[in-house]
């Protein structure tokens, strides 16, 4: 297939004499009936199937191009409703520490007190006891003191009868033995204080 | 019919090997047919120009070829326009066949040499003459219609007219007259004397040749295509039925080269379709381009 058959070709057609047309002259109706079926073809490409099926590869870019912005677009819709999410956790986390930690100070702070406060109320308790000991202790002893006078007396009274009627002699066996029970029960008590 | 010669004649040496032992073989069973008083129809220019069906010597002369060529427009048309009425956004199987063929052209051809912002002007004219030039082109090979549409200058001249037309016409849009003649006819770059051979190399280039070559190339392209294959059959056709037993087995060799060149035909159809397009694409740009 190529160049080479035109020349030879060429030579055949003039060889040919009965055959007066060339191939590479046009004949009227050639280029008639070429330009009829041209002109048809290129009036229904032009006007009609080169435009609709421009518009439909046009209007699928479109929708193409659309649905890939419009997917991009939820992605970053999405990306950002994450980052909003995580930053809301982590502020929760947060503060839910600060909470926790708030909470086990002020939890430790009202065990102190309680404690202190029970000790001091145990302490006061303590004073209050050994007070009230102390007031009963030198009630007894003031009573006691008194009654052991009268009953020591009475015994010696018994015992001893009559022969105890001298008023000197009595007041001295009676002081005696007070000193003597004095003596006995507190020692520490100075001898100044016998004269009693 | 001085048929041996004929033949021998019309098949010029080619680069095909399997023609020219066709040529050769043809010639010797041709002179043992010449004996036998038998016929032996060999392809002849006459096919390009067979009897009129009406309208005999007028404008309007109408013959074989030219009802191949309505056939292949009527066709085309009626294809086409049907694929575009049922374009959809989501395309079926057909409609992808299309739209391969119509990609091919848009982004093949126009996008690539004339860029995409240039190209979408051009693209519909280039689709339309690809279409026209592949349906003119592929009648060759069709059984019943059997010549290419595009086999009689007429058709390939007013394809490459248009072409003219649009390119000449968008330099000059482009650039203006005076613009369009001082970058085609004056290469920029060049040293003043060098003018004198140049511009009238230029001029012929521009205004003659380009559209010659684009109608030449693709009418002889169409009729050597057509030769080879009358050749072939005619020749299967004569060995056996009419040669001598000896040689009907050479019927089975041109048989096969017939199917061979048949197939590389319809490659044909579609090269020569693709080349006229690119050629025109490549003239539209150098039309509209400024700088060389």
């Amino acid at each position: 297939m190529s160049a080479a058959a035109i020349p030879a070709a060429l030579v055949t057609a003039a060889a040919e004499t009965h055959e007066e047309q060339s191939v590479l002259i046009p004949a009227g109706y050639d280029l008639f009936w070429s330009a009829v079926v041209t002109a048809v073809i290129l009036a229904v490409f032009l006007k009609y199937v080169m435009p609709r099926f421009t518009r439909v590869l046009d209007e699928r870019t479109e929708k193409i191009q659309g649905g890939i912005e419009r997917a991009e677009r939820v992605q970053a819709e999405a990306a950002a409703a994450k980052g909003e999410l995580d930053r809301e956790l982590a502020a929760a986390r947060t503060e839910a520490g600060r909470l926790r930690e708030e909470a086990r100070a002020e939890g430790t702070a009202i065990v102190a007190e309680a404690r202190q406060h029970a000790q001091e109320e145990a302490a006061r308790i303590v004073e209050t006891a050994h007070r009230q000991v102390e007031a009963e202790r030198r009630a007894a002893a003031v009573s006691l003191r008194a009654d052991v006078g009268a009953l020591a007396t009475q015994l010696a009274e018994k015992i001893v009868g009559e022969a105890l009627t001298d008023e000197g002699l009595r007041s001295r066996v009676v002081d005696r033995f007070l000193d003597d029970l004095d003596a006995s029960t507190e020692p520490a008590v100075p001898a100044e204080t016998k004269g009693y | 019919m001085p048929t041996g010669v004929a033949c021998a004649d019309a098949r010029p040496p080619t680069p095909d090997p399997r023609s020219c032992d066709l040529s050769s073989t043809a010639t010797a069973a041709l002179t043992l047919a010449a004996e036998e008083g038998e016929g032996f129809h060999a392809p002849t220019l006459a096919d390009f120009f067979p009897g009129p069906i009406f309208g005999d010597g007028t404008l309007v002369e109408f013959n074989r070829i030219m009802l191949v060529r309505v056939i292949a427009a009527v066709l085309l048309v009626a294809v086409m326009a049907f694929a575009a009425s049922r374009a959809r956004l989501v395309p079926g199987r057909g409609q992808n066949v299309v739209e391969v063929l119509l990609d091919f052209v848009r982004v093949n051809v126009a996008e690539e040499i004339l860029g995409r912002k240039e190209a979408a002007r051009f693209v519909p004219l280039l689709t339309a003459i690809f279409f026209a030039i592949l349906a003119f082109n592929i009648t060759g090979v069709i059984p019943g219609l059997n010549i290419a549409g595009t086999s009689v200058i007429g058709l390939p001249i007013v394809f490459a007219v248009i072409m003219y037309v649009v390119y000449l016409r968008a330099g000059i849009q482009r650039q203006g007259l005076g613009g369009f003649l001082r970058t085609n006819l004056f290469p920029a770059g060049v040293p003043a004397p060098m003018y004198v051979l140049l511009t009238p190399i230029e001029f012929l280039t521009v205004f003659v040749l380009r559209p010659a070559t684009l109608a030449i190339r693709l009418v002889a392209n169409m009729i050597a295509g057509h030769l080879m294959l009358v050749l072939c059959f005619a020749a299967t056709n004569y060995f056996i039925l009419e040669a001598a037993p000896a040689l009907k087995a050479f019927g089975a060799v041109t048989f096969v080269a017939g199917l061979a060149i048949t197939l590389f035909e319809v490659f044909i159809a579609a090269l020569q379709a693709y080349i006229f397009v690119v050629l025109s694409a490549v003239y539209i740009n150098l039309s509209i381009e400024t700088e060389h």
